[in-house]
């Protein structure tokens, strides 16, 4: 009992630390008034109808669900593949490239931005969604083939072998065999750099012009100071986030342990 | 034999080729731009070692990479003492099925959007904000007052995030400890806080050393966060990087001043390295 009160405090104190901005953004969200600040002055849904029909934001929001989807299907594929090229061929100096592919992992964002903004610049390719796909891809690729080398074990060699000594052509082993059974893997890449993608401000807002992306778009807003849109905004993409991680937890983590 | 090796490469050339273009080039061509310089708008490409000599020579750049460091250290040691606590509640004090819950609801405002995740501090602290408004209301403090745009503002905004980043790498750690090592200190006489200071926390120590590395890497490296709370007055060495990009244009300053901050990075990497074994979290 003696330690069971002091540790039920320290608890309760750092949830309430960890959640104290996240229920002030959400509760002056609904604020019925200009400030996002106490008085709470009632409910009210105007600022989430603002931000429904500001249409620079839905533009924005469509524009990172695409370099979201993208970014995070060439992320994974090219992952996968090298995951399994270096997991399953022989390939001389595999140990170089193992580190090559994970080196993006060791630098900030920042650094990664600017190097491909000073490298756009000087090749004159333009500033577009374009780049921020590319950008992205570079940030997730060693997750993704992170995640797909460690979990090419051993127990699917032999199905592989038994469906090469079968007669399957290579990219009939890969695809008909390999991809089924790192089907878990393969999601959780997905998901991971899609979530990442989602959440990138630095890259996107270095790169980008015209078109941009959602957290480009907030940072506009953020100029304004404290204005309850900007509270609504954070709690809808809150809300997309949360969405996202429920569904990874359900039917890729679940598959997972199941299996 | 020959054609496998074959396919090894063709499946292993797209990812290469795009590290390769996107992460080895950009980085040769910053490496290429720091030794040369602007003059004017003119790019002159004759190398020198000016940009370096100039960012020594100014102390408000050589100030903002002092001031990075100090936050950044900061942070990393208070987001430690803060989150190791919890780890050690939920690891070892709450009954196992609550665990996992109790996990997810620490990092849960994870998933909110970084910017979101700063302006929602400025929220809590600025000067019609949430803590200064409460205590007025208290009468602790006379009229409101900002407690935003400060140094201060810009480490607790950095704690709160990396609390459950760490939280959650050193929870992976201990409950990896087996409880046997525990239950024999204490079976040989150990007090609780014995067998802790003894047993569990060098049993700790991977877990707690990774999360601080990477609590390092992402704070020293990251503008929104001191952009927003901590204001303009006392630069991070990200806000001074960008200021070379945005306002000056001067893409060889910048570049010689990121790969500053690598050097800086990496020299704390290979100075904690032997700490840092990955395989243990």
């Amino acid at each position: 009992m003696l330690t069971v009160i002091p540790a039920a405090v320290y608890v309760l104190a750092a949830y309430a630390f960890i959640y104290l901005p996240v229920v002030v953004l959400v509760i002056f969200s609904f604020q019925d008034g200009r400030l996002p600040v106490p008085p709470f002055k009632g409910v009210s849904l105007r600022w989430y109808h603002e931000v429904f029909s500001d249409s620079d934001l839905m533009e924005a929001l469509v524009n990172s669900v695409m370099v979201g989807v993208v970014s995070a299907t060439l992320a994974t594929v090219l992952g996968f593949l090298a995951a399994h090229a270096l997991a399953r061929h022989r390939i001389p100096g595999a140990v170089v490239f193992q580190w090559l592919l994970m080196a993006p992992l060791s630098v900030s964002y920042l650094i990664i931005g600017i190097g491909l903004l000073i490298t756009f610049t000087a090749t004159g390719m333009p500033k577009s969604l374009l780049s921020v796909v590319i950008g992205h891809v570079v940030i997730n690729l060693p997750l993704a083939f992170g995640i797909c080398y460690s979990q090419l074990g051993g127990h699917q060699v032999s199905a592989e072998r038994a469906a090469r000594d079968l007669g399957a052509r290579e990219w009939q082993v890969l695809a008909l065999v390999s991809v089924p059974m790192m089907w878990p893997a393969i999601a959780a890449s997905f998901f991971l750099s899609f979530t990442l993608s989602w959440d990138e401000f630095i890259i996107a807002w270095l790169v980008t012009r015209f078109d941009v992306t959602l957290p480009v778009e907030i940072w506009s807003l953020l100029r304004s100071g404290l204005d309850p849109t900007t509270n609504a905004v954070g709690t809808v993409v809150f809300a997309i986030s949360m969405a996202l991680v429920i569904v990874m937890e359900l039917f890729v983590f679940r598959r997972k342990t199941r299996a | 034999m020959n054609r496998r090796g074959l396919a090894g490469w063709v499946l292993l050339a797209p990812a290469l080729l795009w590290v390769m273009a996107f992460f080895v080039v950009p980085f040769a061509v910053m490496a290429l731009y720091s030794v040369w310089r602007r003059e004017g708008t003119q790019l002159v490409r004759e190398p020198s070692l000016v940009n370096y000599e100039t960012f020594l020579d100014k102390s408000y750049l050589l100030d903002a990479l002092f001031n990075s460091l100090e936050i950044t250290a900061i942070t990393v040691v208070l987001s430690v003492l803060f989150a190791y606590p919890l780890a050690y509640i939920l690891a070892f004090l709450v009954p196992r099925r609550w665990q996992r819950l109790g996990l997810i609801l620490a990092i849960l405002p994870f998933w909110t959007s970084y910017l979101v995740r700063s302006y929602s501090w400025l929220l809590v602290l600025s000067e019609n904000g949430v803590i200064s408004q409460t205590l007025v209301t208290l009468g602790l403090l006379s009229e409101t007052m900002s407690f935003a745009n400060s140094n201060g503002a810009t480490v607790l905004g950095f704690v709160h995030f990396f609390t459950m980043l760490l939280a959650l790498t050193i929870y992976a750690n201990l409950v990896q400890i087996s409880p046997n090592y525990r239950r024999a200190a204490e079976d040989l006489g150990a007090s609780r806080l014995q067998s802790f200071i003894h047993v569990v926390l060098p049993l700790s120590l991977p877990g707690i050393m990774i999360g601080a590395f990477i609590t390092f890497v992402l704070a020293i490296g990251d503008y929104v966060t001191p952009q927003i709370l901590g204001g303009n007055r006392e630069l991070v060495m990200p806000q001074a990087i960008l200021l070379q990009v945005q306002r000056r244009a001067d893409f060889p300053m910048a570049s010689a001043m990121s790969l500053v901050l690598m050097l800086v990075i990496s020299a704390v990497f290979l100075a904690s390295a032997r700490w840092l074994k990955m395989d243990r979290v």
